[in-house]
C-alpha cells in the first residue's frame, strides 16, 4: 500500500514529520518498506543567479556563465539553450550527487574551459521528464535551499511517498483514511472525519440491477449503482494524476482515475461501466461455466461454474469484484456512465481470483474485506467527484440487497490485557484506544467497526490495545523455571540417539551434509521411491519433484559435484528424514554415510587404499553401537538393488533391518557420474529396540584371575561358506568356556585353489578360552579343540587345514 | 688376610677396562666363580677360629659385594652404550607428515540446533517433533488460517499430489514448524514448554531463499504466562546464543494468524565495517516472529483458552547460524561443497552445552 504525505494529511491533521510518521506506522504493525522523499534528494541544491553568459570559445552549443552563488561567483559551462543572464537557477556544486544522471560532480574542464558546478534541469533532479533547458525559477534568493523553495511553491512535486506492507488482517489500512485513523489513535494528530453528503438523483436509474437469489446470502449481499449522464471523460486534473503517479498508478481517464482514487483513499473499490454499451439491466449471478470475457487487462478469461459475474442482456460484462470487462469499459467517448459500488463475499472473491490468476487492486481489497457499511457512502463520494470533474447529471441510486449485518460484540476486560501482555495500561487509556479505532463500547462489551472484519474475539481486542500502546515499551519479565532447581534433561531417548548417530559418524571422519528432502523422479525411482503419493504437485524444479525415499542419491549427487571440483576421495554423511509414502506418518529417520575413492591421501607409509565394503560395515557397526543397538545381529544378503549384489548386506534383528551396508552398485555410480569405488551404509535410526533396563547401575564386572588360553585353527572350506557360520559353529562348541572367536585370516582366490583344490578357501580363527573355576589342563584344552573342529566341520562341510 | 686391598683394586681396574659383556663374565668367574679368587678365600674361613672368622668373613663379604656391584654397574653401562649406539642409527625424518586421519565435521544447522536446544533446555523447554509432510489442517486450519484466508496464499506452499479419487485436501510440506505446536499440545496438554526445530519448505528460490530451510518453534503455555515473559525469554536466548553480555530487543506489532497479539522482534546491532556486532550500534535486525498463542490455536490443540495462556515464537535456524558464524549464503548450506563443509563445519566433539559454552 502506497500513499503520499499530503494525501495522508487530507485525512490527518498533524504536524508530525515524515520520519515520525514512518516510525509510528512500523510500530503500529503497518511496516514501512520504503519512504521515498524527493526533498531529501534535493537537499544539497541551492538557488543561484546567472550574472553573465557568453559563447564558449570552442563549442557552438555551450555557454560560459558567471553565476552568483552563496559562496561567491563561479564559472560554469552550460549547454542549455536558455542559460542566460538574469535567470534564477538550481545549482549543483562539485561533490554533490545529481540523481537524474547518477553522478557525483567534480570540477570539470569542458572543451578547455573550467566548470565549477552544474545548473540542473528538472529531469536531472528527477522532478519530471523536462529536459529542454535548465530550471528557471520565478522567485527565490541566491543561497536559498531548493528543497525549501519546492516545499513553498510546488509541494505536490516533492510529496514524500510511503510504502507500507499490509498484513492480511488489516484491510482497513488499504485506504489512506484507515491509516490516518491508526496514527490518530496513536496520538500523531487528529483524524479528519469523512463528510459525505448524499447526492440527490434527478431521475430514476434506467439501468436496473438484480442479484440472483443464489448469491444474495453469501456472494453479493449488496449491489448499488447509479447512472450519471452527460459526462466528459477527459484526462483527470493534475492533482489527481500526481497522486496516482506518486503511488505507481498510470492515470487513464477522469472516470477510471476516480475509481482508483477511492480504492486507495477509502478502501472502496468501484467500477464504472460505459452505460451506452450496457444492453438492458445488470444481473449479478453465478457463472454457468464456460462463459468467456475479455477483461480490462485485454486478456480473455473463461469462467468456471459458480464464479460471480455481472452480465447484461448480451452476456458477461464484469468479473464481479475482481476486474471489469473491456467491452463496457469507459473511454474518451463515454458520455453516460454507470457507477457500481457493491459488497462481495471475501471467500468467493479469493477463490475466483486465485483460479483466474488475476491480481487486481479490487480483488486484493475485497478478499481481505472492505467495510460493507461504506458501500453507499463510497458511491455518493465518487458521484460527487465525477460531477465535479466530469460534469453530468446523476440518477437516483439503484440498489438490490442490503448492507449485511456485521455487528458483533466481545467482552472487553482491561485486566486481561494487563495479564496477557504484561504491560500496565490504565483501563481508561485502553477504552480510549478502542474508541479512537472506531469500536463502540457498551458496558463490558466492545463492538468492532465495520472496517475491521479481522476482529473476531477478545484476544483481538487485546492486540489492538497493545499495538496502539506500543509494544516497544514492553519490558521483559523473568519466566520462572517450571520446576525449581537443576533442570531436568529434556531430550527423548530417540533424540539422544539421533545426536549420538550424527556425532559418531562425524567422529569417524565423515563430513555432514544437509541435502534437500526432495529429489528428481529418476533418482527417486532408482532408490525404491518415485511413487505418485510422494510426488509434489507444484515442484520448484525438475530436480526436486519427489520426496526422497533414501538419503544416498543426494549424497551421490553431492559426491559427483565435489569430484567435478577436484575432490576424488570423499566421506559424506547425512542424518535426516526419508519418505516411504505421502502421508505424515510415512517418514523415517536415516543415517547414511558414503565413502568414495581411497581411505587416505597418498603418503610415505602406504596408508592409501581403495575403500571397501568392510570400511562401510565397520562404520555401520560403530553407529549401531553408539545408538545402543544389540551387539549381535544377523547378516543377510537380501538388500535392495542399488547395492552390489555380492558385496553388501543387511544387519538384522529377526525381521527388523537395523542397517544396510555395501558397495554401491556400479550401474548406480555410472548413472550418478561418480568415479568409484564407493561404499556406503544406512542405519535406520529408529529401528533398533531400546535396551530394557534404564537404570544407571552397571552389572558387576565378572573377571577371572585364571589365565585365558588362545588356540588358532585353520579350516579349508568351500568358497561360498561364510565366516560368520564358521565362527558361530566354533563358538557353539562350549558356550561356557569359549569367550571369543575371531577370524584372523582369509586365504582365497587362484593361489588358494591351487593349494587346496578348486572352489576352496581357507579361513583361520582364533578361539579364546576363559576358565572360570580352575586352570585348564592340556587334556581339557585338547578336548575343547576337538569339539570345535567337529562342530565347524559339521556346520561348514570343511576340514581342518593340514 | 693381607693384600685384599690390592686384590680389590686389581679387579675394579679390570672391570673398568672391560670392553664387552664377555670380558665382564670372564672377570666375574675369576673373582666370584666357583674357583674364583674371592670364592677360594671364602673357603679358607672354615679353618679359622670363630673370632677370626667373624672379622675376616665381614671383610670378604664386603669385598664380594663391592666387586659384584661394580660388575653390575659396568654391565648396565655397557648395555646403555650399546643402546645409544643403536638408537644413533635409527634416525627418522620426523618432519614427514603423521599418518593421515580423516577429519569429520558437523553441519552448522545441526550444531546451531543443538546450541538452541541447550539454551532452551536450561529454561525447561523440551524438544517436540512432527512430520514434514503435514495435513493442511495441521499446517493451516489448526493454526487459525482458514482455507480461503489470504495468509494461506502468502505461504508459497508445496502441495503433495493426490491420487485420482482421493478427495481429501492435499497434504502439504509444512511451511513452518508451527504445526508441531498443535501436535505437542494434543500429546501433552498444558502446562507445556517445548521447542520444535526442523526442516520447513516454501516454494521460493533466489539469492537469499532456498525451497527448504530450518526453523525452530517455541511454545510455553501455563496459567499466567505473559508477553513480557516472552520478551525476557527471547532476550535471555539471544544473550546466551550470541554470547554477548547485553542484548536489546525491540518488539513491534505485527500479525500472525496463530498469535494475538503478535510481534516482530528485532535485535539491536551494528554493521559497522561490514561486521555484525550484536547488542551495540543503532541498527535493528528483525530475527523472529512471536506472540501470545491465539485462543483458537489453544482450542485446536485441545487446551481450554479460558484457563491457559502462553506464548509462541519461530525463528530461522539457518539464519541464526549465518548471523552468528558469519556465513554469507543460505543456498550453500544445502550444496554439500566439501570446502564449505570443512570451513564452516564443527568438530564432532564440540557438543554445545550451557556449562561448557556454546561455541569455542
Amino acid at each position: 500500500m502506497k500513499f503520499t504525505l499530503s494525501w495522508l494529511k487530507d485525512h490527518l491533521d498533524t504536524t508530525a514529520t515524515v520520519d515520525e510518521i514512518a516510525e509510528a506506522l512500523t510500530d503500529l504493525g503497518l511496516e514501512v518498506e520504503e519512504v521515498s522523499n524527493p526533498a531529501a534528494r534535493l537537499a544539497p541544491f541551492t538557488l543561484a543567479k546567472v550574472l553573465h553568459a557568453e559563447q564558449h570559445p570552442d563549442a557552438d552549443r555551450l555557454r560560459v556563465c558567471r553565476v552568483l552563488t552563496d559562496e561567491g561567483e563561479r564559472q560554469i559551462v552550460c549547454g542549455a539553450p536558455n542559460a542566460r543572464a538574469g535567470i534564477t537557477v538550481v545549482l549543483a556544486k562539485p561533490g554533490d550527487y545529481v540523481p537524474g544522471i547518477d553522478t557525483t560532480l567534480g570540477v570539470g574542464k569542458i572543451r578547455g574551459v573550467e566548470s565549477h558546478g552544474m545548473m540542473c534541469s528538472e529531469r536531472e533532479l528527477e522532478l519530471s521528464d523536462e529536459h529542454d533547458g535548465i530550471i528557471e525559477l520565478p522567485s527565490g534568493e541566491v543561497g536559498q535551499s531548493f528543497a525549501d523553495w519546492m516545499a513553498d511553491h510546488r509541494p505536490d512535486d516533492i510529496d514524500p511517498m510511503i510504502y507500507i506492507k499490509i498484513t492480511p488482517n488489516r484491510p482497513d489500512a488499504l485506504g489512506v483514511h484507515g491509516i490516518a485513523r491508526d496514527l490518530a489513535a496513536r496520538g500523531l494528530g487528529r483524524l479528519k472525519p469523512l463528510h459525505i453528503e448524499p447526492v440527490k438523483g434527478g431521475f430514476p436509474c434506467p439501468v436496473g440491477v438484480t442479484i440472483d437469489p443464489a448469491l444474495k446470502d453469501t456472494g453479493c449481499p449488496l449491489f448499488a449503482g447509479r447512472l450519471i449522464r452527460g459526462v466528459t471523460n477527459g484526462p483527470s486534473p493534475a492533482w489527481l494524476q500526481a497522486r496516482l503517479k506518486a503511488i505507481g498508478l498510470r492515470p487513464i481517464s477522469a472516470l477510471v482515475d476516480i475509481t482508483n482514487f477511492f480504492t486507495f483513499d477509502q478502501n472502496r473499490p468501484l467500477h464504472v461501466f460505459d452505460a451506452g454499451k450496457v444492453k438492458g439491466g445488470l444481473r449479478i449471478h453465478p457463472a454457468a461455466g464456460g462463459e468467456e470475457i475479455v477483461a480490462l487487462d485485454d486478456k480473455t478469461y473463461r469462467l468456471r461454474p459458480g464464479m460471480m459475474v455481472i452480465s447484461d442482456d448480451e452476456g458477461p460484462e464484469s468479473i464481479a469484484g475482481i476486474m471489469g470487462g473491456a467491452q463496457s469499459g469507459c473511454s474518451g467517448e463515454t458520455t453516460d456512465v454507470f457507477l457500481e459500488s457493491a459488497f462481495w463475499d471475501p471467500i468467493t472473491i479469493a477463490a475466483t481470483g486465485r483460479a483466474l490468476k488475476i491480481n487486481s487492486d479490487a480483488r486484493y481489497r475485497f478478499e481481505r474485506g472492505v467495510d460493507p457499511a461504506h458501500t453507499l457512502p463510497g458511491l455518493e463520494a465518487a458521484t460527487r467527484m465525477i460531477l465535479d470533474l466530469c460534469g453530468g447529471e446523476p440518477s437516483e441510486v439503484v440498489i438490490d440487497g442490503a448492507v449485511p449485518v456485521t455487528d458483533r460484540a466481545y467482552p472487553f476486560d482491561p485486566d486481561r490485557v494487563i495479564r496477557l501482555v504484561g504491560m500496565d495500561i490504565p483501563a481508561e487509556t485502553q477504552r480510549a484506544t478502542l474508541a479512537a479505532l472506531g469500536f463502540r463500547l457498551e458496558g463490558a462489551m466492545a463492538h468492532p467497526p465495520g472496517w475491521r472484519p479481522d476482529i473476531l474475539g477478545e484476544a483481538d481486542l487485546v492486540e489492538e490495545v497493545a499495538r496502539i500502546a506500543s509494544l516497544t515499551r514492553l519490558q521483559g519479565k523473568p519466566l520462572p523455571r517450571a520446576r525449581a532447581g537443576v533442570p531436568e534433561p529434556v531430550l527423548t531417548p530417540m533424540q539422544r540417539r539421533e545426536a549420538a548417530a550424527r556425532r559418531t559418524i562425524a567422529a569417524l571422519g565423515y563430513n555432514e551434509c544437509v541435502t534437500y528432502s526432495f529429489i528428481d523422479a529418476r533418482s527417486a525411482e532408482l532408490f525404491g521411491g518415485g511413487a505418485e503419493a510422494t510426488r509434489l504437485e507444484n515442484p520448484i524444479s525438475s530436480e526436486m519433484t519427489h520426496m526422497r525415499p533414501d538419503l544416498l542419491p543426494a549424497l551421490l549427487q553431492a559426491a559427483a559435484r565435489n569430484q567435478a571440483r577436484g575432490h576424488a576421495d570423499l566421506a559424506l554423511f547425512e542424518v535426516g528424514p526419508a519418505f516411504h509414502g505421502g502421508e505424515p506418518e510415512e517418514q523415517g529417520l536415516h543415517a547414511t554415510g558414503l565413502l568414495v575413492g581411497a581411505t587416505a591421501p597418498r603418503d610415505p607409509f602406504g596408508s592409501r587404499r581403495a575403500v571397501d565394503v568392510y570400511d562401510a560395515k565397520a562404520d555401520a557397526e560403530a553407529v549401531l553401537a553408539a545408538i545402543g543397538a544389540p551387539a549381535k545381529t544377523q547378516i543377510t544378503r537380501d538388500v535392495p538393488g542399488w547395492w552390489h549384489p555380492g558385496r553388501s548386506g543387511a544387519m538384522r534383528l529377526g525381521k527388523t533391518v537395523l542397517a544396510t551396508f555395501g558397495e554401491v552398485h556400479p550401474r548406480i555410480l555410472r548413472g550418478f557420474d561418480v568415479k568409484g569405488p564407493a561404499v556406503a551404509f544406512t542405519v535406520f535410526v529408529e529401528a533398533a529396540p531400546f535396551p530394557k533396563a534404564r537404570g544407571a547401575t552397571r552389572p558387576a564386572l565378572a573377571q577371572s584371575d585364571l589365565p585365558a588360553v588362545e588356540r588358532d585353527f585353520a579350516f579349508v572350506v568351500d568358497d561360498g561358506v561364510e565366516a560368520l557360520a564358521l565362527v558361530n559353529a566354533a563358538a557353539g562348541a562350549d558356550k561356557a568356556l569359549i569367550e571369543r572367536v575371531s577370524v584372523f585370516d582369509e586365504f582365497r582366490g587362484e593361489r588358494a585353489h591351487a593349494q587346496m583344490g578348486a572352489g576352496k578357501k581357507s579361513l583361520a580363527i582364533t578361539v579364546r578360552l576363559q576358565p572360570r573355576d580352575k586352570t585348564l589342563t592340556e587334556d581339557e584344552i585338547e578336548a575343547v579343540a576337538a569339539k570345535i573342529v567337529e562342530k565347524v566341520v559339521k556346520a561348514t562341510g570343511g576340514a581342518l587345514r593340514g | 688376610m693381607d693384600g685384599l686391598d690390592a686384590l680389590k683394586q686389581g679387579y675394579l681396574n679390570r672391570i673398568a677396562e672391560a670392553g664387552d659383556e664377555a670380558a665382564l663374565e670372564e672377570i666375574r668367574l675369576a673373582a666370584l666363580g666357583k674357583k674364583g679368587e674371592i670364592s677360594l678365600k671364602m673357603r679358607e674361613l672354615g679353618r679359622m677360629s670363630p673370632e677370626e672368622r667373624t672379622a675376616a668373613g665381614k671383610v670378604l663379604n664386603a669385598l664380594k659385594d663391592e666387586i659384584d656391584a661394580a660388575l653390575r654397574a659396568k654391565k648396565s653401562a655397557l648395555a646403555d652404550a650399546a643402546l645409544d649406539a643403536r638408537l644413533a642409527t635409527e634416525w627418522l625424518d620426523v618432519t614427514l607428515p603423521g599418518r593421515p586421519r580423516r577429519q569429520g565435521t558437523i553441519h552448522p544447522v545441526s550444531q546451531v540446533t543443538e546450541e538452541v536446544t541447550a539454551i532452551f533446555a536450561d529454561m525447561g523447554f523440551a524438544v517436540a517433533e512432527g512430520p514434514q509432510i503435514e495435513s493442511d489442517w495441521m499446517n493451516f486450519d489448526a493454526l487459525n488460517i482458514p482455507p480461503e484466508h489470504p495468509a494461506r496464499q502468502e505461504h508459497d506452499t508445496f502441495f503433495m499430489a493426490r491420487a485420482e479419487g482421493d478427495n481429501r485436501p492435499p497434504h502439504v510440506l509444512r511451511t513452518h514448524t508451527s504445526p508441531v505446536q498443535i501436535r505437542a499440545m494434543m500429546a501433552a496438554g498444558a502446562p507445556i514448554r517445548v521447542i520444535a526445530p526442523g526442516r520447513v519448505y516454501r516454494m521460493d528460490m533466489d539469492q537469499t531463499h532456498a525451497p527448504m530451510f530450518h526453523q525452530v518453534e517455541g511454545l510455553a503455555i501455563d496459567r499466567d504466562i505473559s508477553m513480557a515473559q516472552l520478551k525476557w525469554v527471547l532476550e535471555e536466548f539471544c544473550r546466551a546464543f550470541f554470547e554477548v553480555d547485553e542484548v536489546e530487543l525491540r518488539f513491534r506489532a505485527s500479525h500472525f494468524p496463530f498469535t494475538d497479539p503478535s510481534a516482530e522482534v528485532a535485535l539491536r546491532c551494528s554493521w559497522e565495517g561490514g561486521q555484525l556486532k550484536i547488542g551495540e550500534g543503532n541498527s535493528w535486525m528483525e530475527i523472529l516472529g512471536s506472540g501470545m498463542v491465539h485462543p483458537k490455536v489453544l482450542a485446536a490443540g485441545g487446551i481450554d483458552p479460558a484457563e491457559w495462556q502462553g506464548f509462541a515464537f519461530g525463528m530461522g535456524i539457518d539464519r541464526l547460524a549465518m548471523l552468528k558464524y558469519g556465513i554469507p549464503d543460505l543456498r550453500a548450506f544445502f550444496d554439500s561443497d566439501l570446502r564449505w563443509l570443512r570451513h564452516y563445519g564443527f568438530s564432532a566433539l564440540d557438543v554445545p552445552s550451557v556449562a561448557g559454552g556454546l561455541s569455542k
